[in-house]
């Protein structure tokens, strides 16, 4: 069993979404391949956990991804594919996967999962994953709050064009309020940019 | 937009904000009645206080309803043209590091915007409530308290300015002083229900080696020490003429004098601060001169 979190968006509290982060994971290049033969058990958004910032920065797109899919307006196929272009600040479906989504050479996963029929809960998806994904299993805490422990702020920075970081003053203590207040500043403008996505 | 110099600049009257009413349009799915409270109902825009992305994220939702005299098709596009263009400045301005609330979701087809949530009061409300407290003698007109109010309001206009985005509805009501960081986590009465901590509080305590129990202040904060923030870019459009900046301050400049006769003097302290904020502020105040010039010719004309 893989440890799951369920969230309720506001405003969609009809469909949870399920959320699951992995370690070491050793398979990944047979999770891409189940996505790629479009295989039905495998309807999830695999991404690469080094290229999520925030909960919130995973929960925009998945209330975006969420909301084109219930008022018919996916570019995708699915609402779980629709996630991973929706992170992207581009329209190319192709880039969005290759940047956000699972590749063969993935180690730090985040599996999503909106239960969309009755059938899909918390313990459904935290069987399967468990069986399937070969890795060690990281619970995300209450709010998430563990979503953005891996993400390689550099890469999100040049995935978004948002420049170099811009260096402290030599001698200015870096502490972790520092760092979260950096990443509160980037989400604000990823956020805002994912939502300005194509239009 | 027309050319600036054919801006018709009419006096401005004090405009009370309506009274909250009944919701008058239901807002399209997938918000719902439920957890939304009505901030405003003006002409252009309904806007909501709710939560975004987890129930303890309070938002903003800012809705332009269809208007019934326009063409369907053609309101669509003018509807969606504005919110992209009020989308698109936020989030301009949030990268440039201009104090606005970010962008967290829309739907442009639909007419809405989620905006980040501010804490504190409009600059209208601020300038109310000191008005109040001068006339019980609590406070002296141009206390340096207000005058730092006032050098801020400055500053946050003319760092818009210099990135070449005119506001386009400069009012006190389109201001917001944010109430300072340390005090917010009480302050909203929607969510007083949320017993728990935030997470970046929580790591905060933890990197301060505190015990995570409530953070204490370093020293007693005055209210007003928040950060400006501009709200409301409904009307915005990006521009570098000087004109369109002055025009900007006039309307400003109006706005303070229709709804706060008394605090005019605290006005030139908006001026002298947006003056110093960068390059070509010296010549906008300038040009100002004229937008004035004309104002009144055309208020006695008419
Ligand atoms: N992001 C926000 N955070 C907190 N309050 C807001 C925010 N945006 C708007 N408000 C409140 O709602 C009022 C109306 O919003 P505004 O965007 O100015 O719409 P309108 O076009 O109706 O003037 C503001 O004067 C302010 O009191
Ligand atoms: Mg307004």
């Amino acid at each position: 069993m893989a440890s799951v979190r369920t969230f309720h968006l506001p405003h969609y509290p009809a469909y949870p979404v399920q959320v699951a982060l992995f370690k070491d994971v050793a398979n990944a290049a047979f999770l891409r391949s189940q996505l790629l033969e479009a295989n039905p058990d495998f309807d999830y958004a695999f991404l690469d956990a080094t290229m999520i910032l925030t909960p919130n920065h995973l929960l925009s797109a998945t209330f975006l991804a969420l909301h084109a899919s219930q008022t018919s307006r996916t570019k995708t196929r699915t609402a779980h594919s629709e996630l991973v272009f929706r992170l992207h600040p581009n329209n190319n479906i192709g880039e969005s996967y290759r940047k956000f989504g699972i590749s063969d050479t993935t180690t730090h996963l985040i599996a999503v999962k909106f239960s969309l029929t009755p059938n899909i809960t918390n313990e459904s998806v935290s069987k399967h994953l468990g069986e399937f994904v070969k890795g060690e299993s990281v619970a995300i805490g209450e709010e998430g709050e563990e979503l953005g422990i891996w993400c390689d702020v550099g890469k999100v920075r040049k995935v978004y064009k948002l420049g170099e970081e811009k260096k402290t003053k030599k001698g200015a203590v870096v502490n972790g309020n520092v760092e979260m207040d950096a990443r509160k500043e980037i989400e604000s403008v990823v956020l805002g940019m994912i939502t300005l996505k194509g239009s | 937009m027309a050319p600036s110099a054919d801006i018709a600049i009419e006096p401005i009257a004090p405009i009370e904000p309506p009274a909250p009413l009944a919701p008058l349009h239901a807002l399209p799915p997938p918000f719902t009645d439920s957890n939304l409270e009505v901030l405003t109902q003006g002409a252009e825009a309904l806007v909501y206080k709710t939560t975004f992305l987890t129930p303890a994220t309070p938002c903003v939702v800012k809705y332009r309803p269809p208007k019934p005299y326009r063409h369907p098709t053609l309101d669509k596009r003018l509807t969606k043209t504005r919110l992209l263009a009020e989308a698109r400045v936020l989030v301009r301005c949030r990268k440039e590091g201009v104090g606005v609330p970010g962008v967290l979701a829309g739907d442009w087809d639909n007419g809405w915007l989620v905006l980040e949530w501010i804490e504190g009061m409009t600059v209208r409300k601020v300038l109310d409530e000191w008005a109040d407290k001068v006339k019980r003698g609590d406070k002296k007109e141009g206390d340096d308290e207000m005058l730092g109010v006032m050098r801020k309001v400055g500053r946050a206009v003319g760092r818009l300015h210099d990135i070449g985005v005119c506001h386009g509805d400069l009012t006190t009501s389109n201001l917001m002083l944010r109430q300072p960081s340390s005090s917010t986590e009480h302050a909203s009465p929607l969510f007083q229900h949320r017993g728990h901590q935030t997470v970046s509080a929580m790591r905060e305590a933890a990197m301060d080696g505190a015990d995570g129990s409530e953070p204490s202040p370093p020293q007693p904060q005055s209210e007003l020490d928040g950060d400006i923030i501009l709200i409301d870019f409904g009307l915005v459009s990006q521009t570098i003429q000087d004109e369109d900046r002055a025009v900007d301050l006039y309307v400003l400049e109006r706005a303070f004098s229709a709804t706060h006769p008394a605090a005019e003097p605290l006005f030139q302290k908006i001026l002298t601060s947006y003056g110093e904020s960068f390059k070509g502020a010296k010549t906008v105040l300038r040009r100002l001169e004229d937008v004035r010039l004309r104002g009144r010719k055309r208020s006695m004309l008419g």
